[in-house]
């Protein structure tokens, strides 16, 4: 599909010399990341623009009427998504109600910033923002977690208390779906994380482009097949965008989780089209039903979707608030976990190198 | 997986856990700990050449005959849990000269060497003697490899399989361009062409693994071998997994990664699949065991390279990386050739077939595949292709380039399709097949008809 385009317009490129190779009138401003062909400005939008309808329609992401929520952390891929949809849905008619969703985690010094930004883009494309915050949901801000267990292991925390955070707030939206900034490239490092790891489980369904259509609210990724470098192009627009250039998270210190992304990079290098190929294969990947699936259920406690009797959220949360912030942590953690993972979210986080503060699964 | 708590080192113990105990503790002194792990007699070899240890610190506290043993362990377990080699077997071991390749040949070698004993010292001589044959593909044509270093390589190679008898094996020493059989000169030249043809410089280095494969099949087939052993470990077959990930093979890659690979006339079985690449090379170095290898500059920006080096890091990281990784790939689902074909003779010994029946028996949800990419044998995802095959109007070449899989078309098939009229000249003649056969050719059909009862009824949309 795609990818068939692409090749066709990379060697019309390889003789096209000076021009743009997609509207041969234009003077080519940019090498396109995905395909190398060079193109000009108008026709990297109009294209950018063009494979994510193409993606929605196709995957028949959204229907006339619903109320869609975009999960927002600030950052690139949540503010060029909040702008696309909103672009799309008015160009193409989709009939979507669009909201901004955003969690916020309680980190001073980097969530607070981003959630600025947010709140700039709700002005700018007039979409409604809800604000969730891990102090009223649970009563903690990370800032207060992280001062009592300290710098290890907090991810674990955000990562599942985010999860619920966003199905809270859609929630509270009454939204029928939950739209992710997550791109091409977190997709492939998923699937490749899965195999290092041995995660059959996650390595079948992290190439979904909708999860959790038996959940009480769907998630989808209409940038599944979006490049990250076309994301961060993309806003070099006349149209002024703000996000925030999220550095890291400070609670999260960078270590397993650098490997899998260099790598992702260095393939990009050599042959852009290794990204596209890498979740072409996670989606070909043949996983025998045999593979047993937890069952599940709701949390006792809370009336969360869990496969336990309480829900990994609640578990936390008694841990933090009965003193023993070590409780539940490490549960889910196969007997031949690494030292050197003890730093990664394990559990509910499949998106391991996704910034702490961006959006997860 | 737990271990001698007084010295473990190795990453993966869950007793790493354990607080109180200070990480990392040297190995205590007392005499026991300083034994052998499993014999706990004689010195672990580690100690006094800690070199060769390496990261597998499970393996360096095993004194060189237990290492040995375990080691061997492995590959026999392999060989009899799968029935990859009958005593009614000629086996061919493709020998490249490297460490993996050489261990295989010895552990082959070795295993013939106690049947011929047994069979020596047996009374009614019932079971035969497998035999073992070796193969060389000499690819110092692909590679510009001056004339003689290549000659010294080869003549390294005599020398190893010589040394190796009784039994006699016999070598047989391929050049490449030797799968143009057609008995002219010029098989050098058309190599090359076919070679250069492929613009991606991982293309290029996948098509010559493709076209060592064919030269193995085509060995095996002239000289009635009925299988073909090659050396692939762990190491290798976990960069396989990604490399075929990171080019889109997702699809065929469990077919490459099984202890046996029937889609072929002669079936390939891989009996090293459990054992690490340390652990090879370490054996190596215990038992000065020959290697030599091709010289041959790697070209440095290939994705065959990347990942190397990528899946090398991981596994200094953690020394059960690749495991893991084979491990996952090794849940996906296999194909239904992914097993040594049963016999149906009756001359086949009884304790055989059952054998047989019972490695046969694991494969029971696999998927059965029709139609092959003509280029890397990988089987094709028949939702992925359009049906295409069937329309006999079109060119020749067009339908070629639909029966190849996304990645070969990519990486290999020129880009330029006024060219692929040429390249299907060079492509090497014994193995195309007509374009209408090509989804069930010869020999595939000759497969079929072994496996029947393990096709599904509904993959009968052939007509």
């Amino acid at each position: 599909m795609a990818e068939a385009d692409g090749k066709a317009q990379k060697d019309a490129g390889r003789g096209g010399g000076r021009l743009c190779c997609i509207c041969q009138a234009r003077k080519p401003a940019l090498k396109r990341p995905k395909t190398l062909q060079q193109i000009c400005r108008e026709c990297f939008y109009a294209v950018f623009e063009a494979e994510i309808h193409e993606v929605i329609v196709e995957n028949r992401l959204f229907k006339p009427g619903e109320r869609i929520a975009i999960g927002a952390s600030g950052g690139k891929d949540s503010t060029v998504l909040a702008y696309v949809l909103s672009e799309l849905n008015q160009r193409h008619n989709y009939g979507l109600d669009l909201f901004l969703l955003s969690v916020d985690e309680g980190i001073t010094g980097y969530r607070d910033d981003s959630l600025e930004t947010v709140k700039r883009n709700e002005m700018q494309y007039g979409l409604p923002l809800k604000i969730v915050s891990y102090k009223d949901l649970y009563g903690w801000t990370m800032d207060e977690i992280v001062k009592m267990i300290g710098m290890k292991n907090n991810c674990t925390f955000c990562g599942v208390f985010r999860r619920q955070a966003l199905d809270r707030g859609a929630a509270m939206l009454k939204v029928d779906k939950l739209a992710t900034g997550h791109n091409a490239d977190d997709i492939a490092e998923t699937v490749l994380l899965n195999i290092l790891r041995g995660d059959i489980a996650r390595l079948s369904r992290c190439t979904s482009i909708t999860t959790g259509e038996d959940g009480p609210i769907p998630r989808c990724k209409p940038f599944k097949y979006t490049y990250e470098k076309e994301i961060v192009i993309y806003p070099l627009t006349p149209i002024s965008f703000y996000y925030y250039f999220s550095t890291e998270c400070i609670y999260s210190p960078n270590a397993y989780r650098g490997f899998a992304r260099e790598f992702i990079k260095d393939l990009e290098r050599i042959r852009p089209r290794a990204i596209l190929d890498i979740i072409r294969s996670g989606e070909n990947f043949r996983i025998s039903t045999s593979t047993r699936m937890p069952e599940q259920g709701t949390c006792e406690r809370c009336g969360y979707i869990s496969s336990q009797k309480w829900c990994k959220a609640c578990v936390l949360l008694e841990g933090l608030n009965k003193g023993l912030p070590k409780l539940g942590i490490g549960r889910t953690r196969g007997p031949n976990a690494e030292p050197k993972q003890d730093q990664m979210p394990n559990g509910s986080r499949s998106m391991a190198s996704k910034q702490c503060g961006t959006l997860d699964f | 997986m737990s271990c001698d708590a007084s010295s473990c080192q190795s990453s993966n113990c869950h007793r790493n856990g354990d607080a109180t105990r200070p990480r990392h503790a040297l190995p205590p002194v007392d005499d026991l700990a300083a034994l052998c792990l499993k014999c706990k007699s004689a010195r672990p070899f580690s100690s006094s050449s800690s070199a060769v240890g390496g990261g597998r610190e499970d393996d360096a506290r095993f004194c060189a005959d237990c290492f040995r043993s375990n080691l061997f362990g492995k590959f026999r377990h392999s060989v009899i849990s799968n029935a990859m080699i009958s005593p009614a077997d000629n086996v061919l071991v493709a020998f490249s000269g490297g460490p993996a390749s050489r261990v295989a040949l010895q552990f082959v070698h070795e295993m013939q060497y106690k049947v011929q004993r047994d069979f020596d010292a047996s009374r009614d001589r019932s079971l035969r003697v497998f035999g073992v044959g070796v193969a060389f593909i000499d690819e110092s044509s692909a590679y510009s490899v001056p004339m003689e270093e290549a000659n010294k390589v080869r003549e390294d190679i005599r020398w190893i399989v010589s040394s190796l008898s009784p039994p006699e094996k016999e070598l047989h020493i391929f050049p490449l361009e030797e799968i143009y059989s057609n008995g002219l000169n010029n098989g050098k030249e058309k190599l090359m062409e076919l070679l250069d043809m492929a613009g991606d410089a991982t293309g290029k280095e996948d098509l010559l693994v493709h076209l060592r494969v064919l030269s193995l099949q085509k060995i095996a087939t002239d000289n009635g071998y009925t299988r073909v052993v090659l050396g692939s470990c762990t190491s290798k077959i976990a960069c396989h997994v990604i490399t075929a990930t990171v080019k889109g093979q997702g699809y065929s890659l469990p077919a490459d990664i099984q202890y046996a690979d029937a889609r072929w006339d002669v079936p390939v079985v891989l009996p090293l699949r459990d054992c690490l690449e340390q652990e090879i090379d370490t054996l190596c170095h215990l038992e000065s065991l020959k290697t030599t290898d091709l010289p041959h500059k790697e070209s440095l920006s290939t994705i065959n390279t990347l990942v190397s080096s990528f899946v090398a890091l991981l596994q200094k990281e953690n020394p059960s990386r690749e495991s893991t990784i084979v491990r996952t790939a090794g849940k996906l689902t296999p194909f239904h050739f992914n097993r040594i074909p049963e016999l149906k003779d009756d001359n086949v010994p009884l304790a055989t077939r059952r054998r047989q029946k019972r490695s046969s028996l694991k494969l029971n949800g696999s998927l059965s595949s029709e139609s092959f990419c003509p280029i890397c044998y990988g089987p094709v995802n028949p939702t992925a292709h359009s049906l295409s095959v069937e329309n006999t109007d079109q060119p020749r070449c067009n339908i070629f380039v639909d029966s190849c899989c996304l990645s070969c078309r990519f990486q290999i098939l020129p880009q330029d399709p006024s060219q692929m009229e040429h390249f299907m000249e060079l492509w090497p003649q014994t193995f195309v097949t007509g374009p209408k056969q090509q989804a069930r050719s010869l020999h595939l059909s000759s497969l079929r008809e072994q496996i029947q009862d393990c096709l599904l009824s509904d993959s009968d949309n052939e007509s």
